[in-house]
């Protein structure tokens, strides 16, 4: 099996190796991304011709309607190994992008937005007054991060996650997928785990790559509900009479299970004056906050988990009928201000804000930046995501089985670039190609009619 | 006049004839030179107090009074026949004042617009439904049969922004979520699959968008006719007027860098706690503090020290000094220096981007992490005192100032701080970062020469 792979020697590694589980746990380990891993990397397992058909969006086809020169205007970004920082690199199809990625062995690709000219040409078109060189489509994008939640958890801080604080993502994933495509209609959403702490969204559909940058703002402030920061103490404001549907669908359906029964315990959120206090301090009324510091004072073990315990008498407290409305909607601020999802608004706002490509290799972590099925997100274990020198070892003891055979498949990649075909890239396609024919009809129609006139 | 009022229908009672023109195409008017001017001046006071509240951050209706009465005081006519007149002629003037820089068009396009969507709010549902119908909107009102459906979503999205359901009179429209960016940016519509809902009593949405976006386009064609005809044409007539009336109310420009002010780096402490208004000191400490800022403070005080006249080389040496010690110089060359560059027009889009003023940074919204903003509006009670007191205002100023940003006059509030500070009186009103600091540096200025005198 290990026949033609092994000639570069490389797999005495696996020798070491007894089994999948040392293997993982090495994994866990730092393991660098060097030039020669990468090169590797692309010349056999990146999946160039995936990643071209989705940003040709049916472009590249036969079709009479299709705009030819629409790949050839999205900008990509390359950093070097070096620290060189490569903008505004454009290809005019397939094999330019592959030959160039395989040149250049960029640490990490990114993708800009579609403009009006090349943009490797901008420059020639720079002198008009019009300002011609413009961005005109990309997708809407989000940008989830775990330090963005550093305040909110207290297992890990910065760059780390583990297990106990990753379902935040899971959290954020739920509740902005379903409001994509139950309250904005959109389609063809891919979710992808940026290498190592956080989350990246695009959204598709045409009709979301052609949104303006106050459409886009308008779009990532419906998802807003932090309004405040540390210089102004309260972070969650819930106004008004009722919470706005979206808002109630996602506490009812999401935020207020995984509250009450995950991170509650797992974060440990009532556990201490410290950590109590935070909470309490949400809470604008002094006779209750003193009263439940008087209760909580007396830290007697019980068999029950003491942060659900004291979270009951919270929640009784605050929604006991005399109670006002704004006390009531208290205990929602709480659950919203701990799990609701925090996005970084800038890279959602504008139309030209780079994003790392899918498929790409985090120069930190090693791991694959691989999608993420909304589907079943919370099986997503960003821990046991494969990493560049794990799948070059598959690669080798697997050796190659069939010529023509993709090398992917015969590697821990294969799942998510199937994924990635299956469930997003071929719907994506077909929607592409009627959205051509419509379009292209309409015109013929247009056309028609004045020349009948 | 005819054409502007031809396609109107014809109204179901006389007194439904909206007194609100849509300013379509310019008015065949013969104008007496002296009233194109006085007309201008006085319509340009409305605009101006348009953008003073706004910069409060007043509310919808308080605008919406704020407008009523401004409208009465500067637009008024004894001569009934002649107020709509006057209203277009000094509209069509102020088009041509303001449509020859970028900057100049951004003012008037988002002080007219407020100022049509006021007026419009106080227009009744029928004028409102003729004006609609006069732009050519072509949306339908929502069915009864599909109105009982979702008439538990559309009373939670009522509640939700303080209305009751009936407000609206019970009719809806249904148009696309793109159309209404301000409506679904403060949740205030119920969005399903792309469509929002949109009550009668926030059609103002709609309309002030197409409004918007069709004076939007006049502006630029008006700049290309001013360029290649008018100004040539009117040179011993109106262009005088033109250029005139555009310098002489709008007070200085504080947009542009200073050339005189230059600031050295080794000064910059020192001047920061004598001469930077509170919203850039606390930028400039929490900078210290952390050795990091996020996008929307780099934004903010990035481009005031460019203000202040910082030269690029400083302006990196400066931040990198910062953002060094917590992520290495690499890191900073390789992630930040970029955006720095790009501030000062050398990278990307090479636009020379200005500094912010009172306005813009008053209505920005902080979030989780930001520390940029207007520290009046954005900081709780207790922060803001305590930053005044770091600042030296005493107690009986500090009341003063606390009056003032409760009554959300945060420019007052920063002038009160100016005078406290400064020990001076201070009539001009701040209006601009770079004015606070530039009239700071020339008190102090004053002060020391006349010590050694």
């Amino acid at each position: 099996m290990a026949g033609e792979g092994a000639e570069n020697g490389r797999d005495d590694m696996i020798i070491d190796g007894s089994g999948a589980d040392q293997q993982r746990q090495n994994n866990l380990i730092f393991d660098g991304v060097n030039v020669n891993y990468l090169k590797l990397y692309y010349g056999k397992l990146f999946p160039h011709a995936d990643v071209f058909k989705w940003m040709s969006y049916g472009n590249d086809g036969k079709h009479p309607g299709c705009d030819h020169s629409y790949f050839g205007r999205r900008e990509f970004s390359f950093t070097l190994d070096n620290d060189i920082y490569l903008r505004f690199q454009s290809f005019s199809g397939l094999s330019e992008m592959e030959n160039s990625i395989r040149e250049k062995c960029p640490f990490k690709i990114d993708i800009g937005p579609v403009y009006s000219v090349d943009p490797a040409r901008r420059h020639a078109y720079a002198q008009g007054s019009d300002n011609v060189f413009t961005p005109v489509e990309r997708e809407l994008i989000f940008d989830i991060d775990m330090s963005d939640y550093d305040d909110v958890r207290y297992c890990c801080s910065g760059a780390d996650v583990c297990l106990d604080c990753w379902p935040l993502m899971t959290v954020a994933i739920k509740v902005l997928d379903s409001a994509l495509r139950d309250d904005f209609g959109f389609n063809h959403i891919l979710w992808v785990y940026s290498g190592r702490r956080g989350v990246h969204c695009w959204v598709c559909d045409g009709k979301a790559r052609r949104l303006n940058n106050e459409q886009r703002a308008a779009i990532a402030d419906y998802f807003r509900v932090y309004k405040g920061n540390e210089n102004s103490q309260k972070m969650v404001s819930l106004l008004g009479q009722a919470l706005h549907p979206f808002l109630v669908r996602a506490h009812n359906e999401v935020l207020k299970i995984f509250f009450e029964e995950k991170l509650l315990s797992t974060q440990n959120l009532l556990l201490d004056e410290d950590r109590y206090e935070k909470i309490l301090g949400m809470i604008p009324d002094e006779s209750i906050t003193s009263e439940l510091r008087g209760k909580w004072a007396d830290n007697r073990r019980s068999k029950e988990d003491i942060n659900v315990v004291r979270w009951q008498q919270l929640k009784h407290m605050l929604q006991s009928a005399k109670q006002k409305l704004q006390l009531r909607r208290c205990v929602e601020e709480i659950v919203f201000s701990f799990t609701y999802p925090r996005l970084d608004m800038e890279v959602s706002r504008h139309m030209n804000h780079l994003l790392k490509a899918p498929f790409c290799v985090h120069p930190k972590t090693g791991r694959v930046c691989i999608p993420i099925d909304p589907n079943c997100c919370e099986d997503f274990d960003p821990t046991a995501v494969p990493t560049l020198s794990m799948i070059l070892e598959e690669l080798n003891t697997e050796g190659s089985r069939k010529e023509g055979d993709n090398e992917w498949d015969r590697t821990s990649l294969g799942d998510p670039v199937r994924y990635f075909r299956s469930s997003f890239l071929q719907p994506l396609l077909k929607s592409c190609k009627e959205e051509i024919e419509s379009s292209y009809s309409a015109k013929l129609q247009e056309s028609k009619n004045s020349l009948n006139w | 006049m005819e054409g502007l009022r031809s396609h109107r229908k014809p109204a179901e009672a006389d007194d439904v004839v909206p007194t609100l023109p849509l300013y379509l195409s310019a008015p065949a008017l013969q104008v007496r030179l002296e009233d194109f001017e006085l007309y201008a001046v006085d319509r340009l006071r409305v605009l101006k107090e348009i953008s003073d509240g706004l910069s409060r951050g007043k509310k919808s209706d308080e605008m919406e009074n704020l407008v009523r009465e401004l409208w009465k005081l500067h637009m008024s006519h004894p001569h009934a026949s002649e107020v709509v007149n006057k209203d277009i002629i000094s509209h069509f003037v102020l088009r041509l004042v303001y449509c020859r820089t970028e900057e100049l068009r951004k003012w008037f396009l988002s002080m007219e617009t407020s100022l049509f969507r006021y007026r419009f709010r106080s227009e009744t549902h029928e004028a409102q439904r003729a004006l609609m119908a006069e732009f050519h909107l072509p949306y339908k009102t929502v069915t009864s049969a599909e109105y009982e459906n979702v008439k538990d979503k559309l009373s939670q999205v009522a509640r939700s922004t303080g209305q009751s359901l009936s407000s609206g009179d019970g009719i809806f429209y249904k148009v696309p979520f793109e159309e209404v960016p301000e409506l679904v940016a403060g949740r205030r519509v119920y969005i399903q699959k792309g469509q929002a809902y949109v009550a009668m009593n926030q059609v103002v949405s709609l309309v002030v968008t197409q409004f918007r976006f069709l004076l939007s386009k006049a502006l630029v064609l008006t700049n290309r006719k001013w360029t290649t005809m008018i100004r040539e044409q009117e040179k011993d007539r109106l262009t005088p007027l033109v250029e005139s009336l555009s310098s002489s109310y709008l007070g200085p420009d504080y947009s542009q860098p200073r050339e005189f002010t230059e600031i050295s780096l080794k000064d910059i402490d020192q001047v920061a706690k004598s001469s930077f208004p509170l919203c850039m000191r606390h930028l400039f400490e929490k900078l210290r503090e952390d050795h990091h800022l996020k996008h929307g403070g780099r934004m903010q005080l990035g481009l005031f020290l460019k203000g202040v006249g910082l030269k690029l080389d400083d302006a990196l040496a400066f931040w990198k000094a910062e953002f060094s010690r917590k992520f290495g110089a690499e890191r900073f060359d390789k992630e930040y220096a970029y955006s720095i560059r790009h501030n000062y027009g050398k990278e990307g889009k090479r636009t020379d981007y200005t500094p912010y003023s009172c306005q813009k940074i008053i209505s920005s919204m902080p979030g989780v992490g930001d520390h940029h903003g207007c520290p009046y509006r954005h900081f709780s009670e207790e922060n803001l005192r305590a930053a005044l007191g770091r600042m030296g205002v005493g107690s009986r100023a500090l009341e003063d100032v606390m009056e003032k940003v409760r009554n959300k006059h945060y420019q007052l509030a920063c002038t009160l701080t100016f005078e406290a500070v400064h020990g001076t009186s201070y009539v001009a009103g701040i209006n601009h970062p770079n004015q606070y600091f530039s009239d700071s540096k020339k008190t102090l200025e004053s002060r020391n020469n006349a010590n050694t005198a």
